[in-house]
């Protein structure tokens, strides 16, 4: 394992001190790990949380800042965070007008965020929960876990972030927040396997000729193995899987997400096809995002996620947000 | 009679063990997860033996819910509110006791065992940490009431985890990320049974030399 890193056991708290250093808006409390706005809460602002494994950057902490997060929870590398964690954000961000939390379905971070709930509850902060799990590859949600929550997290968070800047109730967030992640899906495909800093050594072997179709964002093998094509192929495979749950038409916000070791010059390739291959089947790409955005350490691949816009949604997307991964408008 | 001392030396010896275990414990889970589980659980067990040293409560019940909620707050992941809930439950249930029967021992691992079905909405069959603990808890109830003492008893419990861990391999996954896997998770022993099996394995050790 060859990696820019001092010890696989400080991983996370050596990244935070960068960050810090790298970001004088963000406040980061190195003891409880969490990442915060430094102007503090705003009065009568919903506070948004979110949280997860760490190893997905800039997923949460880079998306901390106006019009999107007021802190995030990273925990150790592809593990949730610790209810603790949860519950000091979400006191810390509370401006009186309620905390959501943004929660990707994992059975981890369900179990330590509906933990960290109770805790706010009984410390009088009122918390809501948004679960995002937009990924089609887990096919059936009865026997397994249920879907993974990857790239729609990002519209997440932009979109309830936008809304809760204008002062709209807790309840109101948390609908929009609801909305994105119903009218959300992606599909990912790995050209090679991420290595956990802890483990030492990658999370599954690919041969020079296979792709993993269908992986989630923590290393753990897809739906299935197969051979590798060109990106008009791999874009069509996921296009395909995603079109056969939510058919796609009309104005489409979407995300080309590269899975951490994937060259630029790639994902706009396989944007391109995106674009091209939406448009036969009916649908327009808006909005979109091309880069690095919720990746999987240095996994080589990338994830397509859309989202059905509405009018709301797309000028929600389009309001001002500053934060050390996704800024404009301001 | 156990007592307080009993449970400390449990949770060390638990801690030697899935440390010693560690290597074997992130190739499971990275066959069919993310290979981090002996780590995760590596730091939770280091962090509730320094808790102990720090501070050992006077019962048994106290004791180790100091432990779950030790594990909870140090170790993430679906592992730690599910084991924490585990200690918690069985500590509850001990109540303020200073000493534990066998059957007061085996009905709280019962309790735990209820914890962690209700927490993860797991069942038997699942494969995950209640395939290896559920059937130790039935062996260790069984023999009690059978009147064996509490050394057999944890023989029956940590030799019924052990199968019950190994039980897992052919079963696909319906709970956790190994879910996310389908029919691939087949073929696997699960690393949260193998834990769960380390776990009473390590109390039978504890019972063996007590």
């Amino acid at each position: 394992m060859k990696k820019l890193i001092n010890d696989p056991g400080t991983v996370v708290p050596d990244a935070l001190r960068g960050l810090a250093a790298a970001h004088p808006r963000l406040r980061v409390d190195l003891e409880n790990r969490i990442v915060l706005r430094a102007s503090g809460p705003r009065p009568g602002k919903v506070g948004l949380v979110s949280g997860g494994g760490s190893g997905h950057e800039p997923l949460h902490g880079g998306f901390v800042g106006y019009g999107m997060l007021d802190a995030a929870c990273p925990g150790e590398v592809f593990t949730s965070p610790v209810p603790d964690q949860v519950v000091q954000a979400s006191t810390a961000v509370d401006g009186g007008a309620g905390v959501l939390h943004v929660v990707k379905n994992y059975t981890g971070d369900v179990l330590n965020f509906r933990m960290a709930a109770e805790l706010c509850a009984e410390e009088g902060v009122e918390v809501a929960s948004v679960l995002v799990d937009d990924d089609v590859a887990v096919r059936d949600s009865l026997h397994t876990a249920g879907r993974r929550g990857t790239g729609a997290t990002l519209f997440v968070e932009k979109v309830a972030g936008a809304l809760a800047e204008t002062g709209a109730p807790l309840a109101e967030v948390t609908r929009v927040a609801r909305e994105v992640v119903g009218r959300s899906r992606s599909f990912g495909v790995a050209l090679s396997a991420c290595t956990v800093p802890a483990a030492g050594g990658p999370s599954f072997d690919l041969g020079e000729t296979e792709a993993e179709f269908g992986v989630g964002i923590h290393g753990e093998p897809g739906r299935s193995r197969e051979a590798v094509r060109d990106a008009r192929g791999l874009v069509s495979v996921a296009l395909d899987a995603i079109c056969a749950d939510m058919p796609v038409s009309g104005d489409v916000l979407v995300l080309l997400n590269g899975m951490g070791a994937t060259p630029l010059i790639e994902l706009h390739i396989a944007f391109a096809e995106v674009v091209d291959q939406l448009a036969g089947r009916g649908a327009r790409v808006a909005r979109s995002l091309v880069g690095n955005y919720v990746t999987s350490l240095d996994m080589q691949g990338f994830s397509v996620t859309i989202c059905r816009l509405t009018e709301e949604l797309t000028r929600l997307w389009d309001a001002p947000v500053e934060t050390p991964a996704l800024r404009w408008g301001r | 009679m156990l007592d307080a001392g009993f449970f400390a030396a449990w949770v060390e010896e638990a801690a030697r063990s899935v440390l010693a275990g560690k290597d074997r414990l992130t190739r499971l889970d990275t066959a069919i997860g993310d290979g981090d589980h002996g780590t995760n659980l590596d730091r939770g067990l280091t962090a509730a033996v320094q808790a102990l040293a720090d501070h050992r409560p006077a019962t048994p019940g106290a004791l180790l819910v100091l432990v779950g909620g030790t594990l909870i707050r140090r170790v993430g992941g679906a592992s730690g509110p599910l084991y924490g809930t585990a200690f918690r439950e069985a500590g509850k249930a001990l109540g303020e006791e200073p000493e534990v029967s066998p059957g007061a021992l085996a009905g709280a691992l019962e309790a735990a065992v209820d914890g962690v079905r209700s927490l993860g909405s797991a069942a038997e069959g699942d494969k995950t940490m209640v395939d290896a603990l559920a059937p130790a808890v039935r062996a260790l109830a069984q023999a009690v009431r059978e009147g064996r003492d509490v050394r057999e008893a944890l023989d029956a419990a940590a030799a019924a985890a052990r199968g019950g861990a190994e039980a897992t391999v052919p079963m696909q996954a319906r709970k956790g990320r190994a879910s996310y896997l389908g029919p691939r998770s087949v073929g696997h022993e699960d690393p949260g049974a193998a834990s769960a099996a380390l776990l009473v394995e390590a109390l039978r050790t504890v019972a063996a030399r007590w």
